[in-house]
């Protein structure tokens, strides 16, 4: 398994990649679209994209990922797709009848420059129905960005700011992570007793029920109105600054709502930041409720430290989940010496490296890396434990090492996207996983007689 | 139950109008007092219409290229269509002795917004002199995606370059996403590089033993090639290459030496097959090795075209001994599946072979189609000539072969050919359309609409078709299966490969959960009581 990796590591000078660490933009912007309540991400492009985007995203959530495309061939390249486009948006209003259509452009379309905008000036739009879109130049960013920049034209097409005052409600922009985790968010604010608009919102709609229906828009998702409304919040709080600062800054910028970025609230400390945020800016109390399940998850971590403390842990994904994940993992006394995400961005590396320094730590940190070096640094730095998604099995399994699976996508294994990491009781879960994987490892090496019952 | 043309004429009567009389030519209620039956196929899809199609590289190195272990793939472009084509088709491969298998690898170029602007050449070359470095394969492939055809990298002067620099062969193939109307341009492309850059490159002059035989269009999904390889090799055939489901450069060179090519998936590879016939002289016969009836039907027909009179008896052997060990088994499963029916809307092949297996355990396939095909895997080979050429075919290079003076040999005389063709597919295909019944449906391109259509007037037992619209049938209470990678199990070719789909689909039929569906309380009454008498 991945014999050819040496452990020698040379500068690759070319910038390509082997075994990346991220994808293109145009899967994110389809995911975030997702989160609208019915709405039709649709890919302004080739078909191979939008089939590529729709099978993984399928892959990861188990459940149907529906969006059009608008199947270029050579002639719409050449000539421009903007008949292409408007004979989509027609076809997609009277035969699916989406409420929103979002587009998203991919790297064909971006290269040969189509302006979305000027297309739907000229494009036939039922009344009472919105098309939005976001440009997602596949050879810029990540996924991530792609995320970023639907979100932010959520932001651009439908905020408004229409009262006169503020409300009390607060925007929550939950980043690139699964439905379990936006219900989970959902479930701490309301808890606090405030109220709330969470845009991109997947929840119900990636995740839906088995009822015996197929339902083609089903319940989930944030609503147009609600979308609007926005612009009315008193504040935006944006969890993770790659997938979500940028929305909340087109929010200030366009209907003046106080922006704020927090980390996704993965483990005590910024789960602690984002109750606290809620609490300051709305000036209510943490409810005991919540206090409580930071107890728990404190005495767990306390009461299991000996298994953490100490081990060596490799981590990459996303940025703004591997920020979380290093932050948890030296919360339990681990030491991450690999941390490393594909998407771009010296922010990453500043922000790692200074929460290394804290605890008195060095370790190998890398924006725009790839898991061909990352294995590398594996090579020459062995660690107890990998944390990453689906991909680094192949990792695991030639270094023998376990690999707790967190982040997108995870292609091999089921459930995961209904079971939150964020979050107190998304910390128990990711402190549960992590403990499992090492005992079971010790389990599993341990010779007979050091076999034992009680661990 | 079967579809009306009044069902039909309303399901259309939902679209637009242009796309009504688009769709209308693609679908067709098989009506054998009409025959034959005309359909539209491989045109393009229409815009806004949720397809379940891919693109030319999907094609190209996703399905036809990917699969070859011992070359280093690399993806010319930004990093997604590299990382999607990483490992996603479940194409199985045994890594050989000398170790080279490549396929656990993505490489990209990983174009960014400066190689869009000021063009990609110079990093390609780049990526490839650290491949080899690093990897040492015994071939490089270059797959260009949608934005390198438009910003004109020459991808094949820059193969040319690394192959004279390097000393391996570095191949380009011009697969950008938008070429053609689905992943078959892809293919095509593939297969004409593959034709033109590897097969003859080997040494061999000669057949190295009795029997030999190249497998082509099998990509070893679930481990298909290796049952299928377990049965050819126990009959005493000699496979020499497969393209290209645990292929390698080193095994596909020496693909011109065989006596007989087999062609499992027409739709992938028809080219290459009547190419090598012409280069080669090497006749190919159309197999299904998926469903017991077609798997021994495939037999038999490859021991007419050898003729060897050892060779039927050994054949007829295998296929006794198999049949007594797995009759016995399918016998416990078609108890469950008999009588059901199926949907059956695949790729490009599979549409048409899952239906024997379907066959097998007494299931019927009301419905069926292909993602990607040709008319000609429809309604046969013959209609080939009569094939429009549109302008999206014409963009994909047409490869003339001639014979090759060097290896170039008649396996089997014309008039022993033209007797042949008479009892086996030597050379041809019917297509799908003549195992259809009366009043079944059949139907290229299906979209997402009509799929939910369809399945509601039919109320199919269980749907087959790949991820994307696997989950749609199931929100239904649908048993849905993916015929595209087996939902992680297989093989399915084969003998074995059939007991482990009947326990499959067994499975799918008689779990518990489905049984959940409904809670207990729907349709209860919130109160109840008694009238007091």
């Amino acid at each position: 398994m991945l014999d050819f990796t040496p452990k020698e590591i040379k500068e690759r000078a070319s910038g390509g990649l082997i075994n990346p660490a991220k994808t293109c933009q145009p899967i994110g912007a389809m995911y975030a679209a997702l989160g609208i309540h019915r709405c039709l991400p649709h890919s302004h492009g080739s078909q191979g994209c939008c089939a590529y985007h729709r099978s993984h995203l399928t892959r990861h959530f188990r459940d149907p990922i529906l969006a059009s495309t608008s199947s270029f061939t050579e002639g719409a390249s050449v000539f421009g797709g903007g008949a292409n486009l408007k004979t989509a948006i027609k076809n997609v209003f009277a035969i699916y009848n989406p409420d929103v259509m979002a587009i998203h452009t991919t790297c064909l379309t971006e290269t040969i420059g189509d302006d979305i905008p000027a297309f739907l000036n000229q494009a036939e739009i039922p009344e009472g129905k919105i098309v939005i879109h976001a440009n997602t130049p596949s050879y810029v960013g990540s996924h991530i960005t792609g995320f970023s920049n639907m979100t932010r034209g959520m932001v651009n097409y439908l905020s408004e700011a229409t009262t006169e005052t503020k409300k009390e409600q607060v925007n929550i922009i939950p980043g690139f992570v699964n439905p379990g985790d936006m219900r989970e968010i959902k479930r701490l604010v309301k808890a606090m007793g405030i109220n709330f608009i969470m845009f991109p919102d997947t929840s119900g709609v990636v995740d839906s029920p088995m009822t015996g229906k197929f339902e083609m828009f089903p319940k989930g998702g944030t609503t147009v109105e609600e979308l609007k409304d926005t612009g009315n919040s008193k504040l935006t709080i944006a969890l993770g600054s790659f997938a979500s600062t940028d929305a909340a800054i087109a929010l200030e910028r366009k209907c003046k709502v106080p922006a704020k970025t927090l980390k996704t609230p993965i483990g005590v400390k910024a789960t602690d930041e984002f109750l606290m945020t809620l609490r300051n800016t709305f000036v209510t109390e943490i409810p005991y409720e919540l206090e409580e399940e930071r107890g728990q998850l404190v005495d767990i971590m306390v009461d299991t430290h000996h298994q953490f403390h100490g081990k060596k842990v490799a981590i990459f994904g996303d940025p703004d989940i591997v920020i979380g994940l290093t932050e948890l993992v030296l919360g339990l006394g681990m030491v991450p010496v690999h941390v490393l995400t594909g998407t771009p961005g010296s922010s990453f590396e500043k922000e790692v490296r200074a929460m290394l320094l804290e605890s008195g730590l060095k370790g190998n940190v890398k924006a725009a890396g790839d898991l061909f070096e990352f294995h590398q640094w594996i090579k020459n730095e062995p660690v107890d434990l990998i944390i990453g998604n689906t991909y680094g099995k192949y990792i695991a399994r030639a270094e023998d090492i376990p690999l707790v699976r967190v982040g997108f996508p995870i292609l091999d294994r089921s459930v995961h996207s209904y079971m939150p990491i964020v979050g107190y009781k998304g910390a128990m879960r990711l402190v549960e996983m992590i403990s499992n994987a090492l005992l079971d490892r010790q389990d599993r090496d341990a010779a007979d007689e050091d076999f034992e019952l009680v661990m | 139950m079967s579809v009306t043309e009044k069902d039909l004429e309303r399901i259309l009567e939902a679209y637009p109008a242009k796309v009504k009389r688009n769709r209308k030519k693609h679908i067709l209620i098989k009506d054998s007092s009409q025959e034959p039956q005309e359909i539209e196929a491989n045109t393009r899809t229409i815009p806004g219409i949720i397809t379940n199609r891919g693109c030319a590289y999907a094609g190209c190195k996703g399905v036809v290229l990917g699969p070859l272990k011992d070359i280093v793939h690399i993806t010319h472009g930004p990093v997604g269509c590299g990382y999607y084509s990483w490992l996603t088709r479940r194409n199985k491969a045994k890594t050989p002795p000398d170790g080279k298998n490549y396929l656990a690898y993505c490489v990209t170029t990983d174009m960014q917004e400066k190689d869009i602007v000021f063009g990609g050449e110079k990093k390609l070359a780049q990526v490839i002199d650290e491949v080899v470095e690093i990897f040492k394969p015994n071939a490089i492939t270059i797959s260009a995606t949608c934005p390198v055809g438009l910003i004109g990298d020459d991808i094949q002067a820059v193969a040319k370059a690394a192959q004279e620099k390097h000393g391996i062969p570095v191949m380009g193939f011009n697969c950008e996403g938008y070429r053609g109307v689905s992943q078959s341009a892809g293919h095509h492309i593939a297969n004409n590089g593959l034709l033109e850059w590897v097969v003859g490159k080997g040494e061999m002059t000669a057949a190295p033993a009795k029997y030999s035989i190249n497998i082509l269009g099998e990509y070893n999904i679930g481990g298909d090639s290796w049952e299928i390889h377990r049965i050819l090799e126990e009959i005493g055939y000699h496979v020499i290459a497969v393209a290209s489901g645990d292929g390698s450069y080193e095994d596909l060179k020496n693909a011109h030496v065989a006596d007989l090519n087999l062609v499992q998936c027409h739709r992938s590879i028809n080219y290459i097959a009547e190419m090598l016939e012409i280069k080669y002289g090497t006749p190919w016969l159309k197999v299904n090795f998926i469903g017991v009836e077609a798997t021994c039907q495939s037999l038999r027909d490859m021991a007419q075209y050898f003729g060897d009179e050892e060779l039927i008896k050994k054949t007829e052997e295998v296929i006794a001994k198999e049949l007594a060990r797995i009759e016995p088994i399918l016998e416990q499963y078609r108890k469950i599946c008999k009588g059901k029916t199926a949907f059956c809307f695949v790729g490009g092949s599979r549409g048409h072979h899952y239906q024997k297996l379907f066959e097998d355990l007494g299931i019927e396939t009301v419905l069926a189609g292909y993602e990607f095909a040709h008319r000609d895997d429809y309604e046969g080979r013959q209609v080939i000539p009569h094939i429009k050429v549109d302008a999206d075919s014409k963009n994909i290079p047409e490869l003339h072969v001639e014979p090759d003076p060097k290896f170039f040999k008649l396996r089997i005389s014309p008039e022993k050919a033209e007797e042949l063709k008479k009892k086996i597919p030597l050379s041809y295909y019917a297509g799908m359309n003549v195992d259809m019944k009366d009043g079944h449906v059949i139907i290229d391109d299906m979209n997402h609409f009509e799929t939910e259509e369809f399945i509601r007037i039919l109320k199919p037992d269980i749907f087959a078709s790949g991820i994307k619209d696997k989950y749609i049938p199931h929100k239904m209470g649908i048993p849905s299966k993916q015929l595209h990678n087996y939902d992680y199990s297989g093989p399915y070719a084969g003998f074995n490969g059939a007991v482990k789909f009947a326990q499959d689909v067994t499975a799918m039929f008689t779990n518990p959960a489905w049984n959940f569906i409904a809670p207990p309380w729907k349709g209860k009454p919130l109160l109840e009581g008694q009238l007091q008498k």
